[in-house]
């Protein structure tokens, strides 16, 4: 284990740099009320409403090495009693509906949803289903919807740093005087 | 691959159902259509493959689940998306649909108490939910209730044009998206009668075992973590996005979902892809051994795999369990051999066995399949025969029925169709290798501690999308 170690330490950071903010969520963002500040950081909370689990294997690889999601201040906990954000994937079934919509009472204010992948954004695939909503924005206000099937860790990534941006811009526009982080 | 498909009576049904019980035959899958229950099984020496159907008078048909346990959820199941009961069926429970109150097993003793766990779970999991009943620290009993992601798939699939029933059928199971396609688009072509071309079915299975390359890396790295061994985890994910990484490179799409179509392949192999999956094999021998070696010497580890979770190969062989869950347990059953589909039968191929059935076992069957995979992308490389990669589908001229069994990472994966006359899917039907493995995990959490039920859960890693349909 020392060597694979040492060989750690001495190869360098695969990390790759951040990628852009994505205008589009950027546009989206902006159309949405101001809420209190949170600073530069951002607790997530993610609800599988009936994802396939391709976006999940996306999320997840938001953790490796090369995207290091920690790094920006963002992190996935494990309650949403801790969370700012509900990164919410799925077409929302029917079976899903009352534990998604229990999740976002469970978070405190402020907070955002984000609709992850083309079955939350829309139903994708399985719009039209009887046993589906259709997408998170049948169940709840929608802050930012993130494209793709499953969208990519840059894609996501881009989203989220979106908001985050966003969420500090919303300290600046308030007038709060309390720090910026 | 070859199916006898007959209409038979109830006598005839029942005796299929006590064959089952005898463990002459496998389970492969029960389900229906408004007024007709369907059940395949399969010879487990020949991996001869049958398909019964019954016709259901008043929506009835005699439960098989009454003769052999692994069929009861499947019955269930058969009740909520066709309405068709099972006679004599000791659980009557709903199971896909929630509308009703859902009354959970009763249990009874001293010093009991309830642990009640999901649908929403702390990790980014699928939903589920798990009701432990512990004494102490030990469970005594779990039950699992299943069917938060129900999308009805079946429902969509029943007229769909042959396109779109296959972009369903790619998003069953994400994890799996390569294998349901190819389950799928078997089953197409056996129905249809199509032949596919020799490269897109090399294509496929490069596809295919890539898809078992990153799953089963992001595996053995997810149950180390399940185990507080963060190392394990960062370094397979590494390994893992590097083969997605290449997968884009290759097929165009980090999943490959969309990449297998009936008649053969999307797309052909990009032309960067030869060098590029080349440079994968490379830094993926170079790096796995290493960790290999770590997970077998470090005892802190060892210590929470070797013997948790333990399931009887009795168990795995009655329940049919399929992938590394089967073959942990001394199950040695690989679609891919038996009943074999091209290319595998012309491909060196190695089936991995153990017995010891506990967590470790299911680890050192991902290890020992993510070698297997390695030699066989090698030698697809060496050998991709050239031509097209697509065939046209004819009309069918009037109705007609395909079988398919393709072994996804985590196990057999089957498909049924049946296409119209006028070339759309009738009926379909994809039953994942979970229906059959998440019984078993509640088998094999018995007796250990609520805490290592991650550490068992990660090491099955069931699908809850391919399952909840």
């Amino acid at each position: 284990m020392r060597r694979l170690l040492l060989k750690s330490f001495v190869q360098g950071p695969l990390t790759e740099p951040a990628p852009a903010r994505d205008d589009a969520a950027l546009a989206e963002l902006a159309t949405r009320a101001a809420r209190k500040r949170l600073g530069r950081t951002l607790a997530i909370r993610e609800v599988d409403a009936g994802s396939c689990n391709g976006c999940e294997l996306e999320i997840h690889a938001l953790g490796n090495v090369f995207y290091d999601l920690e790094r920006f201040g963002l992190r996935f906990v494990a309650s949403p009693r801790h969370a700012d954000v509900l990164l919410v994937t799925g077409p929302v079934t029917t079976n899903m509906r009352e534990a998604l919509e229990r999740t976002y009472q469970a978070t405190p204010d402020p907070k955002w949803v984000i609709a992850a992948g083309d079955c939350a954004c829309g139903g994708g695939v399985f719009a039209g289903s009887p046993a589906c909503a259709g997408g998170v924005a049948a169940a709840l206000p929608v802050d930012l919807h993130i494209a793709g099937c499953p969208p990519s860790p840059t894609a996501l990534l881009r989203g989220l740093l979106a908001l985050l941006d966003h969420v500090s811009a919303e300290v600046a526009g308030a007038g709060d005087e309390t720090r910026k982080g | 691959m070859d199916a006898d498909r007959a209409l038979v009576s109830r006598e005839d049904w029942e005796r299929a159902g006590e064959r089952l019980n005898r463990g002459e035959r496998s389970l492969v899958s029960l389900w229906g259509e408004p007024g007709i229950a369907r059940m395949a099984s399969m010879d487990p020496r020949t991996g001869q493959c049958e398909v019964l159907a019954i016709v259901c008078e008043a929506g009835r048909f005699p439960s098989i689940g009454r003769l052999h346990a692994p069929a009861i959820r499947l019955e269930r199941a058969m009740r909520d998306l066709a309405g068709l009961v099972a006679e004599g069926s000791p659980d009557t429970r709903a199971w896909l649909h929630h509308e009703a109150p859902y009354p959970f097993l009763p249990v009874e003793g001293e010093s009991l108490h309830q642990i009640a766990v999901g649908p929403v779970h702390a990790g980014i999991i699928e939903p589920g939910h798990f009701r432990f009943t512990a004494n102490g620290e030990a469970v005594v009993r779990l039950e699992a209730r299943l069917g938060y992601v129900h999308k009805g798939i079946d429902a969509l699939m029943a007229g769909a044009s042959i396109e779109r029933a296959s972009t369903i059928a790619a998003r069953v199971s994400g994890d799996s998206t390569v294998a349901y396609s190819w389950a799928f688009a078997r089953a197409v072509e056996t129905a249809l009668g199509v032949e596919v071309p020799a490269r897109a079915l090399w294509l496929r299975a490069l596809a295919a075992e890539l898809e078992r390359l990153a799953n089963h890396l992001s595996d053995i790295g997810a149950i180390c973590n399940d185990a507080a061994f963060a190392l394990m985890h960062a370094h397979c994910g590494m390994l893992r996005e590097r083969v997605l990484r290449a997968a884009l490179g290759g097929f165009g799409h980090r999943l490959m979902m969309g990449c297998v179509i009936p008649g053969g392949m999307q797309d052909d192999l990009g032309a960067e892809a030869e060098p590029l999956l080349r440079a994968l094999l490379a830094l993926v021998r170079k790096h796995f051994p290493d960790l290999v070696e770590i997970y077998e010497n470090t005892a802190s580890l060892k210590d929470r795999t070797v013997g948790t979770g333990v399931l009887s190969p009795e168990l795995a062989s009655r329940f049919a369990a399929g992938g590394y869950i089967g073959r942990a347990s001394g199950r040695e059953f690989d679609a891919r051999r038996l009943p074999g589909y091209g290319p595998y039968d012309s491909l060196k191929l190695e089936i991995p066995v153990v017995h010891a059935g506990d967590v470790n076992a299911r680890i050192w069957i991902r290890i020992r399949e993510v070698e297997q995979s390695l030699g066989l992308i090698a030698e697809i490389l060496d050998r991709l025969p050239a031509g097209p990669v697509r065939a046209a589908l004819p009309a069918p001229g009037q109705p007609c029925e395909g079988i398919a069994l393709i072994e996804g990472f985590r196990g057999d994966i089957f498909a049924w169709v049946r296409v119209g006359s006028q070339g759309d899917v009738e009926r379909a039907h994809l039953r994942d290798p979970s229906w059959f493995q998440w019984p078993l995990l509640e088998a094999a959490i018995e007796g250990n501690i609520v805490a290592d039920f991650p550490l068992c859960n990660k090491s099955f890693n069931c699908s809850y999308a391919g399952h909840d349909l």
